[in-house]
């Protein structure tokens, strides 16, 4: 279907479009984002700086983006898709090569006005071309093994990238994202059921490489691995964060301790309290009912995508919306089991309430494609 | 999808919906999962996290309490506590050790000796435990490391109280001293302290600091405190004050003691002094002696050395711990013991040709001529062997040693001090069960001189003298009052002896000091008032051997230092109203000679409080004790200015 097939006439032009766009998502959104400025003004002490205050104008920067990205027609979206994931793979490159020299695990590019990491442009990215080539791609060979080889390489190849650096939590969202929008593209079970079978045989692969010279991981991810699997075997090294932030989670009980009473975050028992952890701050203020909120608010963003890629016509704007909701889904997924225990410490922020600048205007440009694919959508 | 017809649009749009709405059910049930892996958390297991948050946050610390002070009979300070100011770093937060310690250097003075042990010491424990780098640092130096802190990570200023010994040597024998508690320390007690955890905390080591321990210690308070999680005390929540330690005032009257350890200088040497109606020990000296505050902070291997090398042996406390053979100050227990079994009459004399054959063997008198005919005050006036040798025969050692153990010989009194010592008063069960062979005659004549197995402390000569003084079984006491809470006076039973005996005993002791015959006439008092009674004694550490007599040894000071004879003295004074009974012993000091000065001396010391008028003394002395004065007024040191009377 190309953009001339779009039954234009009953799409809003101009400003009218403000009006069709998804509102109660942008709503959801919003409210998501209004707990992350409380949280970040609670760990630094009942403060704006050095968090709260650089979050809101960067998420009012966000909302500016969305509705720049929601004004344009979404068959533009489409049509450099490719072009997209193109200039992202030759960021993630540049960031290889330039990132050599730097501290370790250099994973962004300095713009001056901000710091770009690619590898979450490429979440984005990723979900379009793949759209993208779903949309291009005759239905009755989605299942044919050389196109399903085809997406597959589109995951792969930034897939190494982002390992190299290493950034593990980026490495799986990128995996199972592009996983989620194959499987929504129609391809055969069969595809999934072997994948998975040889990420077991991978995982193996991983324990039992573990001391040897062909080591597929590094050892602080083994150690973190290690601590997972018994965080209480070294509570004061590798295993401090689990079990902290299990400390921190646990003591809010029903309704928590108060707003900025945690004494977990305030006295810097959580690591990484306004980032990665911020989740446990909330649950040690609020309690059980705030971290269920939280969870339902970002239930509700989920469930408001699919409802809006299912009412959507359009092949390329439903597996759009679906592979960004994926992709949101495995953000706070990840982050929120990481957090409880129930998943290794990978490093991956809480969406939208974490504290940082790329992954908040990724996702907010996702929202974007969302909110533009909504409103274009054929009718 | 070009040229799709509309149905099959619909249907592959309908595989999209299946699959979306598949994935979104998945996606819900994991989020319920989660939803229900936080109730676990959160709602299940709160409890105990709560817990677990507030182990976190709240931290327990001990205030170490004030150890108890010190104070003599008159409240004068012996032992005190003082701010000492010293210098810690916590390994961790200093990150570049080394720099920091330079750096440190250029503001303090570090004794590289204590350094050596720091760095030992913080490579044996966790890098988070402070370790003392300096430790007695000036008030001056330590402003200096404060207003510098900022450039010296983990370096910290520290103020705490060091037990301090205004008097030095003067009281080390009898207050021992306190040390940093040591891992042997806490191995030997079943349930320690938290306190003793407290890196260099000091505990009573010896002496009454030692057995008084749990009196002087205290108890520690508690505060808590809220910590973050590098343990940087955020503010304290609450504190239980614990109790400091119990004041403990002792019988010692300290001008006294001063004097006595002065008056004993160099030699090795120990003198008691005793009140005669209530025990109360007035002074209890050693000589030579150590200054106990080197012990506080740990003392160095050198000092350590220098003390253990010295053949006076400095740290032993002689007066309570030594054992001497009691040499002819035990005479009076043999002739107690002869009156009281009827054997000999007052006036009833016995010949003393020079020597005795018991058994096949001959005992000399020390006055190898004989004194000839002797009565009993004159065989102790003139310490006739002779006599004693006699009625020890009638006797027999089964009565000598009931009437010593009325005097206390053989007893272990039951004084805060380390090591007091029992003695040994034979009997003949002693010597077959403990020697394994039968009690010989001979054994009896030499027990009747003090000779032979009997061995007494300097404290139970003193005991014995006081109760020879004063016909009661006057028990010794050194601690007057804790915490201002006076301690009772034991009563003191008569003795099992007719008063008529014991006056007659009396008798023949006060000739020993006031008779032209007395073996003590020269160094005798001639103030009426304060006349004494005593009686002196030599006791042999060995005989002169054929050999060396062959080589023209004839004189004890002839021999080697550590080969003389030990010098005795016993006595009590004023001789019509006993107030002090006084007890020294110099060893190896060639004979009673030695010992008798010291004791008038420091009987007129304790009589006058205070240095004696020279008109105290016999005419002839009065130059040399002029000049002696003189010299120990310089040596005893300057009393504490604050007089705190806890009493």
């Amino acid at each position: 279907m190309s953009y001339l097939e779009y039954n234009v006439k009953h799409v809003p032009t101009g400003l009218r479009k403000v009006l069709h766009l998804n509102w109660a998502l942008l709503l959801l959104i919003t409210a998501v984002a209004g707990v992350g400025f409380l949280m970040l003004y609670s760990v630094a002490g009942g403060s704006f700086s050095p968090w709260a205050e650089p979050q809101m104008k960067r998420y009012a920067l966000g909302v500016f983006v969305m509705f720049f990205v929601a004004m344009v027609p979404i068959w533009f979206w489409r049509s450099i898709s490719g072009f997209a994931y193109l200039v992202t793979l030759v960021l993630l490159v540049l960031v290889e090569v330039m990132g050599s020299v730097g501290m370790g695990a250099q994973r962004w590019i300095d713009l001056g006005f901000m710091r770009l990491q690619p590898s979450e442009l490429m979440k984005i990215t990723l979900v379009m071309s793949l759209a993208a080539y779903y949309d291009w791609l005759p239905t009755e060979k989605t299942s044919k093994p050389i196109w399903v080889l085809i997406p597959v390489l589109l995951i792969i190849i930034p897939n190494m990238l982002v390992l190299r650096q290493p950034d593990l939590g980026t490495s799986i969202l990128l995996l199972t994202g592009g996983a989620i929008v194959m499987f929504l593209a129609g391809v055969h079970w069969g595809y999934f059921a072997a994948v998975i079978s040889m990420v077991v045989g991978l995982v193996v692969a991983v324990f039992r490489s573990r001391g040897t010279d062909w080591q597929l991981l590094k050892n602080y991810q083994y150690r973190r691995i290690d601590t997972f699997l018994d965080p209480s075997s070294d509570p004061l090294g590798a295993g401090y964060h689990i079990t902290q932030s299990k400390i921190a989670l646990g003591s809010g009980g029903w309704t928590g301790r108060g707003f900025m009473q945690g004494t977990q975050s305030r006295l810097n028992f959580l690591p990484e309290k306004h980032t990665d952890f911020i989740f446990t701050t909330l649950a040690e203020e609020f309690g059980y009912v705030g971290a269920v909120s939280l969870l339902s608010l970002y239930a509700l963003i989920v469930l408001f995508c699919i409802a809006s890629a299912i009412s959507n016509k359009d092949r390329y704007s439903s597996l759009l919306i679906l592979g960004i909701a994926g992709a949101f889904f495995l953000f706070f997924a990840v982050n929120m089991s990481m957090v409880m225990g129930l998943a290794p410490v990978v490093g991956v922020p809480l969406p939208l309430v974490s504290y940082g600048g790329s992954a908040m205007l990724v996702l907010m440009a996702g929202f974007g494609l969302v909110q533009s694919a909504h409103v274009h959508r054929p009718r | 999808m070009r040229g799709k017809t509309p149905t099959e649009l619909t249907e592959v749009h309908g595989r999209l919906s299946r699959r979306a709405l598949l994935l979104g059910g998945s996606m819900l049930a994991f989020m319920t999962g989660l939803g229900f892996r936080m109730r676990h958390l959160q709602l299940d297991q709160a409890d105990q996290y709560r817990l677990l948050a507030e182990e976190n946050r709240i931290n327990i610390r001990l205030i170490p309490p004030a150890r108890g002070e010190i104070f003599d009979r008159n409240g004068i300070v012996l032992a005190r506590n003082e701010p000492s100011y010293r210098v810690t770093l916590v390994p961790e937060d200093a990150g570049n050790v080394d720099a920091v310690i330079d750096k440190l250097a250029t503001l303090v003075e570090l004794d590289p000796s204590e350094l050596d042990r720091a760095v030992t010491e913080m490579r044996r424990s966790p890098p988070f435990l402070p370790v003392t780098i300096a430790d007695r640092v000036s008030w001056d130096e330590l402003s200096r490391v404060a207003v510098n802190t900022p450039a010296l990570p983990g370096i910290t200023p520290e103020v705490g109280l060091s037990r301090y010994y205004p008097l030095r040597g003067d009281m080390a024998h009898v207050l021992g001293y306190v040390g940093p508690v040591s891992d042997y320390d806490l191995s030997k007690i079943d349930n320690p302290d938290q306190l003793l955890r407290i890196p260099r905390f000091q505990i009573g080591k010896v002496g009454l600091e030692g057995r008084m321990e749990d009196d002087l210690r205290g108890v520690a308070g508690t505060k808590r405190v809220e910590v973050n999680a590098v343990g940087r005390i955020m503010r304290e929540l609450d504190r239980r004050e614990g109790e400091q330690g119990e004041d403990i005032q002792l019988t010692i009257d300290q001008q006294l003691q001063s004097y006595a350890q002065a008056r004993l200088g160099d030699e090795s040497a120990a003198a008691v002094v005793m009140d005669c109606e209530t025990g109360d020990l007035l002074a209890v000296a050693s000589a030579p002696t150590f200054d106990p505050n080197l012990f506080v902070e740990g003392i160095s291997v050198a000092d350590y050395g220098d003390l253990t090398s010295n053949d006076h042996r400095p740290l032993a406390a002689k007066s309570v711990q030594g054992t001497y053979p009691p040499g002819s100050t035990f005479k009076m227990i043999t002739a107690l013991a002869a009156l009281e079994e009827g054997i000999v009459g007052y006036d009833d004399t016995v010949y003393c040709p020079g020597h005795m054959e018991i058994s096949n063997r001959r005992f000399h008198c020390w006055k190898r001529g004989g004194h000839g005919h002797m009565n009993l005050v004159q065989a102790l006036r003139e310490s006739c062997d002779v006599y004693f040798y006699d009625l020890a025969l009638q006797v027999g050692i089964d009565k000598m040693s009931e009437m010593a153990a009325q005097f206390g010989i053989g007893q272990k009194f039951d004084l805060p001090l380390s090591g007091v010592a029992r003695g040994l008063n034979p009997s003949r069960d002693w010597k077959s069960s403990v020697r394994g062979e039968d009690w010989v005659v001979g054994d009896t004549a030499n027990a009747s001189i003090g000779q032979g197995f009997v061995l007494a402390s300097p404290l139970q000569l003193a005991v014995m003298t006081a109760r020879l003084a004063t016909g009661k079984a006057v028990p010794p006491r050194l601690v007057k009052s804790i915490n201002g809470v006076e301690q009772s006076v034991p009563n003191a039973p008569r003795l099992d002896i007719s008063p008529t005996h014991l006056a007659e005993v009396q008798r023949g002791m006060y000739a020993v000091s006031n008779h032209r015959r007395g073996t003590a006439y020269s160094k005798r008092i001639i103030e009426d008032e304060f006349r004494m009674a005593g009686k002196t004694g030599t006791s042999q550490v060995r005989n002169i051997t054929a050999a060396e007599r062959a080589r023209g040894v004839t004189r004890n000071e002839d021999l080697p230092w550590n080969r003389r004879d030990h010098g005795l003295f016993v006595n009590y004074a004023p001789f019509e109203n006993p107030k002090i009974a006084v007890a020294v012993v110099v060893e190896h000091g060639s004979g009673s000679k030695a010992a008798t000065p010291i004791g008038r001396d420091i009987t007129l010391q304790a009589l006058y409080g205070g240095t004696p008028p020279l008109s105290a003394y016999p005419t002839k002395d009065r130059n040399s004790i002029e000049k002696q004065q003189e010299e120990l007024e310089k040596l005893v040191p300057g009393r504490e200015i604050t007089r705190r009377n806890r009493a």
